[in-house]
């Protein structure tokens, strides 16, 4: 058995598939994958591909106090405020759909940088691929988190809190100067996202609550934390640290990218160098043999949970740096749904075993890829959502033995048929 | 004489109404006319929507499984409606072809579910994206509904006065009809009671001669319904479609039914729960803007930690019961 | 007069022949006990019998016609009715659903009538002279009770043949009795019982002719009267009782144990085995014999810690040790192959290495790992060491034989150096070769002064290779022999009691 062949075999079908994508682009999309290399300070040209954020879709459940009103007596009233809320959230969303606007804050080295679509995918994608690391570990387990999507904006939400307090002034300490306080925000962000993880991985692994229930929780309540954290603003900040994660630039490429290279480094060389990897998918795959062996499978899944908030944390310092503000509302609506897409188009099972991050990475890329390549034609960022959906149940088909089982017999059957004949 | 034992299985609605007593009480307290008909009454009005939809996600809860497409139905449907009367089309067929969408949608996802064994957590997110994306094609912005002589009677005429100032709306009495309807069909229908079956134990459920593949497609039509009303519902008391609308309340709808008293595993719990576990949440909203100090988002968070609470009592009663069996 | 009939059944499964030509019949109006050790054949012909598969040849007759049942369902409905050992039950529907659902009563308007299904199922139960609140939830219930309700339930879908497996394995002695009661009733009233079991005092106790299957082949049927307890035994295991007389007894081994590994007094848990002692010496090997389901494997268990222990105490080399969860034992250097490898062994995407390397590697824990050339050159000195069938240590074990499965679990545990290494049924479901091979590494081990535990049912296997055998029975210590007293002779006595 060719060891080689068994441990890209999963990398197949998601790269094919990017691969078919990106061909698409090739031949019917102009410019995509034009770069070019900009200088920092040149003139702002408005030529880059709006990409907005995924997706821009503002709207909670639509009754907040704001246009609460005698709903029974002026829904009329009400449809207007509807109006205006979706009008404004739509407002709301052009900042994002302005470029890397260089204020010239943003630091590159060497002063130059790569600029296009591709990098624009692999920038705006860098919060999917980062989620993806820790739902990938999870979901190995066999067990969900839908609560990074909340977590992301929690973490946002301090981050963005304490750099305005600092950056104001109102923080004891605060003159340390800028260019190194930002630190603080971004470790408190991060040290909260991991103990949201830490709360998770109690339910899951300590109270012995099923993982979808158990998350749920957060998922409801955690952007009821944000908002409390931002008290129901959206703050907004320019602190240039901050906003240097997913706007600045390193060696050509958006920094967003190296923070994503590094974490994948960091969990590849923690799950493979360590017997950590091992230990998950031997839980993941039947726990009850692992306890047998020794293993302490409690331990290992609560950790796993730990990781994804982390992961969460930095994916919502990233998606606060893209837009300069904590939204508790908007930020990462949804993105735990991306996260568990890339995950199971990686090859990672929803049964959990074998895990597979080099897929995740390619899974979330692919979902990127087909958002913006959407965004390019012209399709409204919410009905890039139809396709994702078909893409969902591609993929849980093929992967669903089932399913496998039932068209080989189609194909047996036409087969007999012909023979016999 | 029988000592009156209080059966364990009505503990968790018990607590629910219980909650629900609590909250009311302290509104009454701390505010002037938190106790009035009228806020009471709006309760039902804001939430009916949710409530409808709620009742399917119920259903489809008690089997063990989940429907995540709810909240995009009822903005697809929203919006269609209004697309259509804006078009000129007469608002019955409208209402008529939404409803039949969502029963047709719904069957789609219990087959994809039932027949090729795929979770239902994945086929029904695949199915709100979908949704989600075909009420953008039919609309980007939300569209108002004016004019229209069927959608004007149903507001204006089609109440009943209770006294002056107050009215029983006609969505208010839809939804208790439906409450009613699937209260009755879960608890005296061999098919609601096959649904219960299934969630509390499939492999038992299939030696026992239920037909699990039947009753799950069923199930799974019927929440696909549900969300179709409550999307008919919600643009009637907009008076508008909105294609952004909705967002999340998939996860407000499954709070509604955990809070309400049902395991999210399945098999335990009643329709009704989802009326008081609704009920809870539209009290916690009210009071909270009653307040008008206290910022909505503590709503998320109250209504994060209800969930989390009766989470842990369903643990701790299955722990009891299951102990209370081995040692008899 | 029989009510059902098999004639030559046979049942194949890719390339193993579970069943060879087994004729077998019931009675209206008795209690039939079926009887036979693993891989006997029972569980086999029982499924063929209530529709779960088909039989590959032979036929089965009810009520004089023959039947080919498709599902349970069909069974159910020409009269054939399981209760199963785990009660496949809806836990949390009241009493009355249980025995009714899928056939409620209705009112005039279609709807359930909720009065008349109590009455239903209140009547149910009345053939059973049960009368519980048929309103509360059945895991309100204990097991006995449960088990009742599952049996009331075949009574309301008209059963004629009542299929009961394993019943007895979760009861006290009391409900024993009650479910006996319920049994015999039932048989005055003309229903047949198959009756699954392997306490054979119960046996004795409530059947009326006992059928025995071995590997696969009817033994024999016979009326339970005739039947003297140490005969039953004897065919069950497969050898004649001049056979056993002429056996000689295992060869003593003149070996020079070492210092008491491990002693345990009075342990046991309430509901799965009474409180036995057990120790064993460095270098010893110590056999656990008895039939199926004597507790053997739930000592094993409760030494490993998977479950702890309600009573009793154990030292280890001395220490007093509580071992209530496997990595206790796991770090006291214990060691357990379980007896279902599918479940509590093998870990089935993982490859041969990984599985091997597993329990070291959790030992050492997450940071001190092997190289990935220490875990091959591992794997590979156990593949030759074991002689396990595989082109590399790459595939998946899922894809292994069950024999080189096992295989690979008594790698992963020899390459933790245990001092007590527990085997239970290590040489089920290999051939010949492997298991002649497994045996001369066990006594290779103790030589080497590891203290070895070995469950087996093959009781040839104790008697030839243990220096000491304990005897269990329905649960209980019967006895314990050593040296020169150990022949088969002696240990199936104890089994017969």
């Amino acid at each position: 058995m060719n060891k080689t062949s068994n441990r890209f075999r999963h990398l197949v079908w998601p790269l094919v598939s990017l691969a078919l994508l990106l061909l698409f682009n090739a031949f019917f999309t102009d410019n995509f994958f034009k770069i070019e290399i900009k200088k920092q300070d040149s003139a702002q040209t408005v030529q880059a591909p709006a990409v907005p954020d995924n997706p821009p879709a503002p709207g909670t459940s639509w009754i907040t106090p704001e246009n609460y009103e005698n709903s029974s007596d002026s829904a009329e009233a009400a449809a207007k405020t509807v109006d205006q809320a979706g009008q404004a959230a739509q407002a709301a969303a052009e900042p994002q759909q302005a470029p890397e606007k260089n204020d010239g804050k943003g630091v590159s080295i060497f002063g130059y940088y790569l600029y296009g679509t591709p990098i624009d995918i692999l920038n705006q994608g860098a919060k999917v691929m980062v989620l993806a690391i820790g739902m990938t570990l999870v979901i190995a387990t066999g067990g969900i988190d839908i609560s990074v999507g909340a977590v992301m904006a929690i973490a946002g939400a301090i981050a963005a809190l304490l750099i305005s307090m600092l950056d104001a002034g109102s923080f004891p300490g605060a003159s340390m100067g800028p260019a190194i306080y930002w630190i603080i925000p971004v470790v408190a962000a991060l040290v909260l996202a991991t103990l949201a993880g830490f709360w998770n991985g109690m339910l899951v692994a300590g109270f012995g609550i099923q993982p979808m229930v158990a998350t749920l929780v957060l998922m409801v309540a955690g952007r009821g934390v944000a908002q409390l954290i931002t008290d129901g603003q959206i703050i907004t900040f320019d602190n240039p640290g901050l906003v240097f994660l997913c706007n600045g630039h390193a060696l050509f490429l958006p920094f967003s990218v190296w923070i994503v290279v590094t974490m994948y480094v960091v969990a590849g060389l923690l799950t493979r160098k360590t017997a950590l990897g091992l230990f998950i998918e031997s839980v993941g795959n039947n726990e009850r043999a692992s306890r047998y062996a020794g293993i302490e499978a409690r331990r290992i899944k609560w950790l796993t949970y730990v990781i994804c908030g982390f992961c969460a944390g930095v994916a919502g310092l990233l998606a606060a740096s893209n837009i300069k503000c904590a939204d508790s509302n908007n930020a990462g609506l949804y993105l735990e749904l991306d996260a568990i897409l890339a995950t199971v188009i990686g090859g990672t099972s929803m049964a959990g075993g074998r895990f597979f991050l080099s897929g995740s990475l390619v899974g979330a890329i692919l979902i990127q890829t087909l958002t913006t390549t959407m965004y390019m034609k012209n399709v409204s960022p919410a009905i890039v959502a139809v396709p994702k959906a078909m893409v969902v149940i591609i993929v849980c088909l093929l992967q669903s033995p089932v399913f496998r089982a039932k068209v080989l017999s189609i194909f047996a059957s036409k087969a007999a048929k012909g023979g016999v004949q | 004489m029988k000592k009156f034992k209080f059966p364990m299985r009505y503990v968790p609605i018990s607590a629910t109404i219980l909650v629900f007593f609590v909250v009311y009480l302290i509104g009454i307290i701390s505010f002037d006319n938190f106790g009035s008909p009228k806020v009471f009454l709006d309760l039902f009005v804001d939430n009916a929507y949710l409530g409808i939809a709620a009742i399917g996600t119920a259903l489809v809860i008690l089997t063990g499984g989940i429907d995540l497409s709810v909240g995009s139905i009822i903005a697809f449907t929203s919006i269609l409606i209004a697309k259509m009367i804006e078009s000129g089309c007469n608002a019955l067929w409208a209402i008529a072809l939404a409803l039949a969408i969502g029963i047709l949608f719904g069957m789609l996802q219990g087959w994809l579910i039932h027949c090729f064994s795929l979770p239902p957590f994945l086929v029904t997110l695949a199915g709100m994206f979908f949704v989600r994306g075909c009420g953008f094609i039919v609309s980007e912005e939300s569209i108002p509904i004016k004019n229209d002589r069927v959608f004007d009677f149903i507001q204006n005429d089609l109440s009943i006065t209770l006294s002056k100032g107050l009215h029983l709306r006609f969505i208010v009495m839809l939804y208790i009809a439906v409450l009613i309807i699937a209260i009755i069909f879960s608890q005296r229908t061999r098919a609601g009671r096959s649904i219960y079956a299934i969630g509390d134990n499939e492999l038992a459920a299939t030696l026992m001669g239920i037909p699990v593949g039947r009753t799950k497609i069923m199930t799974y039509t019927i929440a696909g319904f549900c969300s179709a009303l409550a999307g008919v519902v919600y643009a009637i008391y907009l008076k508008a479609g909105n294609p952004l609308n909705c967002v999340g309340l998939e996860m407000d709808a499954i709070a509604a039914v955990v809070i309400g008293g049902t395991l999210l595993t399945g098999g335990v719990g009643y329709v009704f729960g989802s009326l008081f576990g609704v009920l809870v949440l539209g009290l916690i909203q009210t009071l909270i803007i009653f307040d008008g100090r206290i910022n909505s988002w503590w709503t998320r968070i109250i209504v994060g930690l209800l969930v989390l609470a009766f989470i842990f009592m369903q643990n701790l009663i299955t722990k009891i019961s299951k102990s209370k069996s081995k040692s008899h | 007069m029989d009510l059902l009939q098999t004639k030559g059944i046979e049942k194949q499964f890719l390339g193993v022949k579970a069943l060879k030509g087994v004729d077998f019949s019931v009675k209206a109006g008795e209690i039939h006990a079926l009887m036979g050790e693993n891989g006997a054949g029972k569980s086999t012909l029982i499924k063929i019998i209530t529709g779960v598969y088909p039989a590959s040849a032979g036929s089965v007759y009810f009520n004089g016609k023959e039947c080919k049942f498709r599902s349970p369902l069909d069974a159910e409905h020409a009269g054939i009715s399981t209760v199963y050992q785990e009660v496949n039950l809806l836990p949390d529907l009241s009493v009355a659903e249980n025995i009714c659902i899928g056939r409620e009563p209705r009112t005039k308007l279609g709807f359930i009538d909720k009065k008349e299904r109590k009455v239903q199922a209140r009547k149910a139960l009345a053939r059973l002279d049960i009368d519980i609140n048929v309103g509360e939830n059945l895991s309100s219930y204990s097991i006995a009770i449960q088990q009742l309700v599952a049996i009331a339930r075949a009574l309301d879908v008209d059963c004629k043949l009542l299929i009961l497996d394993e019943p007895t394995s979760s009861l006290d002695e009391n409900e024993v009795k009650e479910l006996f009661k319920v049994m015999k009733k039932l048989r005055e009233e003309g229903m047949a019982i198959i009756f699954i079991t392997h306490f054979l005092d119960q046996v004795y106790e409530v059947s009326d002719r006992i059928t025995i299957l071995r590997d696969g082949q009817l033994v024999g049927s016979y009326d339970a009267k005739d039947l003297p307890r140490i005969e039953m035994v004897a065919k069950m295991i497969g050898k004649t009782p001049e056979q056993i007389n002429e056996m000689q007894a295992g060869i003593v081994k003149n070996a020079k144990f070492g210092d008491t590994v491990y002693e345990a007094k009075g342990i046991g848990r309430v509901g799965t085995v009474s409180p036995v002692d057990v120790s064993i010496r460095a270098g010893e090997q110590l056999g656990l014999a008895g039939l199926l389901g004597s507790g053997r494997s739930e000592v094993a268990q409760i030494i490993f810690g998977v479950d702890p222990h309600d009573s009793g105490t154990m030292t280890m080399c001395g220490k007093p040790v509580n071992f209530n969860s496997p990595q206790k034992a796991v770090k006291a250097k214990v060691a357990l192959i379980a007896e279902d490898r599918k479940v509590t062994g093998i870990i089935p995407d993982l490859t041969i290495r990984e599985n091997i390397v597993l329990a070291l590697q959790a030992s050492k824990g997450i940071w001190k790992t092997m190289t990935l050339k220490q875990q091959e050159e591992m794997a590979e000195k156990y593949i030759k060491l074991l002689r396990i069938k595989t082109p590399s240590g790459e595939q998946l074990i899922k894809h292994l034989s069950g024999g080189n499965q096992q295989k690979v679990l008594i790698a992963r545990w020899l390459a933790t150096s245990p001092k007590l290494l527990i085997l239970d049924e290590p040489t089920r479901g290999i051939d010949v070769g492997a298991k002649a091979e497994i045996e001369a590494l066990t006594q290779q081990l103790c030589g080497e002064g590891m203290a070895v535990i070995f469950i087996s049912s093959e009781l040839e296997e104790v008697v030839r290779d243990c220096d000491r055998v304990i005897v269990l029975r329905d649960r209980k210590k019967v006895g314990e022999i050593a040296g020169s007293d150990i022949s088969l002779k002696n240990v199936m006595k104890l089994i017969a009691g």
